[in-house]
């Protein structure tokens, strides 16, 4: 109660400070991703070239912002020109209106060299909606050392029975190396994001072609039992909270054999500044079930339909996505550093290719990312590791929380199941599907 | 003596403020029972429209609703007992005669001046994260398997870590009651043969009984709406296991974006509140007369 009464009034006092804002300042909503916090220590060229426009950060932790972004839009406040929004919400908010289309973004912004299955994700209509800062799909990062020393040799691209097979030999608990780390605290965006894959990966989607959800279907309880079952056995301790974050944690002190996560990872844990294990590390491909583990996220930069901005906006985000700004980024800070998985070109520039040994496999994984076929029979939906409905936010989130409790062993993988497929029927009885 | 001019004239005085009050808190109330009749979702606009009790059936035949409403009452109920248990042993050690009295009552209060989001993350990573924290340390260095205390037991870990945030107060506020204690009376009691247990039962517990009752008041208060310390270690779960009814109304608001079941939510969560009170008040208000 008291929460809901403080966050109404609070909503209500920001929108009243929000209005006078000048037409010449920009308020950017963004993540405290590593690339985005860069992106702002880099505007020097930006406000030389525009000294009439003003910039001001709001960085936030993705929860947060997501809560505060869609708040904002959803109520018409305008507090941000630009906000950091994922290519799940581009294409739901481009839909209510939410968002301006990105057209005549300048000459020099070349929409063409955006990757093709980013590029569909943030369109309507044949549209741009937002422009993508970087991309990233799921690969498995892992130890060449302890690979080597459980007597194994990871393929290309391996199946799951391979990466438990894998994760079991690995692991040596007394010394604290656990074979396999992955996402276990609840989340649409954090452990639902990897189940979601590796599920649709065994045949198992979300919702059949009538709405109806499919947790009650064997696929799905083999997906599950197979996750809990490999984690108990060779995760970590404490897996039911970790996350993106903590599991690079892990994997950067040491304590982790295999890692599946987004690509974007790849360079932190490839980084001796940051990784004790930087010379260490190989790569592979998202396993293989039925048919590959696919994900597909962008992080992008969009503007809000209710700006009072609009064209420096449009020039900001230009200049953030644009060549010349990676190019800038690997003139300060080398070419490993620069925004991954959003342009054709950065995948020919040879520079880029000898400087991350991660390119190539990132570029395979996110243009082998099918957004409308994410499994074996045929959905309803888009999306590969999230649900292209305004209702997944919620839904994705409550489910998490009962396959944390799963892995955590607080229930079984039947009853978690169970629950999730009761909260999904309510749920989407609620909004009213099939519509 | 005031004439009856002057007093309707006080009265006429005061009234602008008075109805500034009441209508900083009618309107926020008035707006979510407004809210909690309408089908309201953010990331659905337009959508808005009369449902009458539609929300607050979803709400209370919510899986999680009953869990909640449990979880809510054990860690009142949980937080108290550690509190005035805790807070009676501490604030009659610290009432002996000890070196650096004064730097010990500070240390002992330090607690109740920390942000609670701080000492949830605090608590999370140096003390019960299963890798690195402090407590899998003593159990490693034993030879004891580390507990997951956040997985494992998430309910009993936050109650412990809502429990030394408020320990401090309870502790304060009974040593007060403490000091106030006759002295001649406990020497009156020593020469009747009374032993250290008879005078505590006796003389102690009664003399402080009045102090409790203000601890568990205003304790009930603040512990009914614990919520930073759930955010922030674990996220209501795993499961259900730690949402409390705050965090339930939070996630329908903004992890959902639902304002019309979050204000139903929110409007359950104000009767409930109000029922234990009056329990509360019944059951221990007799004291305080």
């Amino acid at each position: 109660m008291t929460n809901m009464l403080r966050g109404l009034m609070g909503a209500c006092a920001l929108t009243a400070i929000a209005v006078p804002a000048t037409a010449e300042t920009l308020t950017i909503a963004t993540v405290n991703n590593g690339d985005m916090i860069r992106m702002q220590k880099m505007t020097k060229p930006f406000t030389d070239a525009n000294p009439d426009i003003q910039l001001e950060w709001v960085t936030l932790e993705e929860n947060v912002l997501r809560q505060r972004v869609t708040t904002d839009i959803a109520t018409k406040g305008g507090q941000y020109d630009i906000v950091t929004v994922g290519n799940y919400e581009v294409p739901i908010w481009a839909k209510q209106g939410w968002l301006m289309p990105l057209e005549d973004m300048g000459e020099d912004y070349d929409a063409a060299d955006i990757l093709p299955p980013i590029a569909e994700g943030l369109s309507l209509d044949g549209k741009l909606y937002a422009a993508p800062f970087y991309g990233e799909s799921a690969m498995i990062m892992y130890r060449t050392d302890l690979m080597e020393k459980a007597g194994l040799t990871m393929p290309e691209r391996p199946t799951w029975d391979f990466v438990f097979d894998a994760a079991r030999k690995m692991t040596d608990k007394s010394a604290e190396i656990y074979g396999i780390c992955l996402r276990g605290k609840a989340g649409w965006g954090e452990n639902m994001a990897f189940i979601t894959s590796m599920a649709a990966s065994y045949g198992a989607p979300w919702f059949d072609m009538d709405w109806k959800p499919q947790f009650d279907s064997e696929a799905w309880n083999k997906a599950l039992t197979d996750y809990v079952t490999i984690m108990n056995e060779a995760g970590p301790p404490g897996a039911s909270s970790n996350g993106f974050n903590e599991n690079l944690a892990l994997f950067q002190t040491g304590k982790c054999g295999m890692w599946m996560d987004a690509t974007v990872a790849a360079s932190f844990v490839s980084n001796p500044k940051e990784s004790t294990v930087a010379d260490k590390v190989g790569y592979a491909l998202a396993p293989e079930g039925e048919k590959p583990a696919m994900w597909l996220w962008a992080w992008t930069l969009a503007i809000p339909a209710s700006t009072d901005a609009p064209d420096a906006a449009k020039k900001f985000v230009a200049w953030a996505t644009s060549k010349a700004y990676t190019e800038q980024v690997a003139a300060e800070e080398g070419w490993a550093n620069v925004p991954p998985g959003t342009r054709t070109s950065l995948y020919e520039n040879q520079e880029y290719l000898d400087a991350a040994p991660f390119a190539k496999l990132t570029y395979d994984s996110i243009m082998s990312a099918d957004l409308k076929n994410p499994t074996t029979v045929e959905v309803p939906y888009i999306g590969t590791q999230w649900i292209g409905i305004p209702e997944f936010q919620a839904l994705g989130t409550s489910v998490g929380q009962q396959f944390s409790a799963a892995l955590a062993g607080q229930s079984s993988v039947e009853q978690a199941l169970q629950m999730a497929q009761q909260i999904a029927e309510r749920e989407m009885a609620k909004a009213g599907y099939p519509k | 003596m005031a004439t009856r001019h002057q007093k309707s004239l006080a009265r006429f005085m005061v009234a602008p403020s008075v109805l500034l009050l009441l209508g900083w808190m009618i309107v926020p109330l008035a707006m979510t029972l407004w809210f909690s009749f309408q089908s309201y979702n953010l990331l659905s606009p337009g959508m808005e429209q009369f449902i009458g009790w539609t929300n607050y059936k979803y709400f209370l035949s919510d899986p999680a609703f009953w869990t909640a409403m449990q979880n809510t009452l054990l860690i009142v109920g949980g937080v108290l007992l550690i509190t005035v248990a805790g807070g009676v042993v501490l604030a009659l050690l610290l009432d002996q005669p000890i070196m650096g009295q004064g730097i010990v009552r500070i240390l002992m209060i330090a607690p109740f001046f920390i942000m609670p989001t701080v000492s949830a993350l605090v608590w999370k990573n140096m003390f019960m994260n299963p890798v690195n924290g402090l407590f899998a340390w003593m159990a490693k260095a034993v030879g004891a398997q580390p507990i997951d205390f956040l997985a494992q037991y998430p309910l009993m870990s936050i109650i412990l870590i809502v429990a030394w945030q408020w320990l401090p107060f309870a502790t304060l506020i009974l040593l007060t009651a403490l000091q106030s204690l006759d002295s001649e009376q406990m020497e009156a009691a020593e020469m009747d043969g009374a032993g250290a247990w008879a005078k505590f039962t006796h003389l102690v517990l009664p003399h402080l009984s009045r102090a409790i009752t203000v601890v568990i008041l205003i304790e009930t208060i603040f512990l009914l709406s614990v919520f930073a310390e759930i955010l922030v270690t674990t996220n209501g779960g795993p499961g259900y296991q730690s949402t409390n009814l705050t965090y339930l109304v939070f996630s329908q608001a903004l992890l959902q974006f639902d304002v019309g079941g979050a204000s139903a939510g929110g409007i359950i969560a104000v009767i409930l509140a109000n029922i234990v009170a009056i329990f509360l008040m019944r059951m221990i208000g007799k004291t305080l007369e």
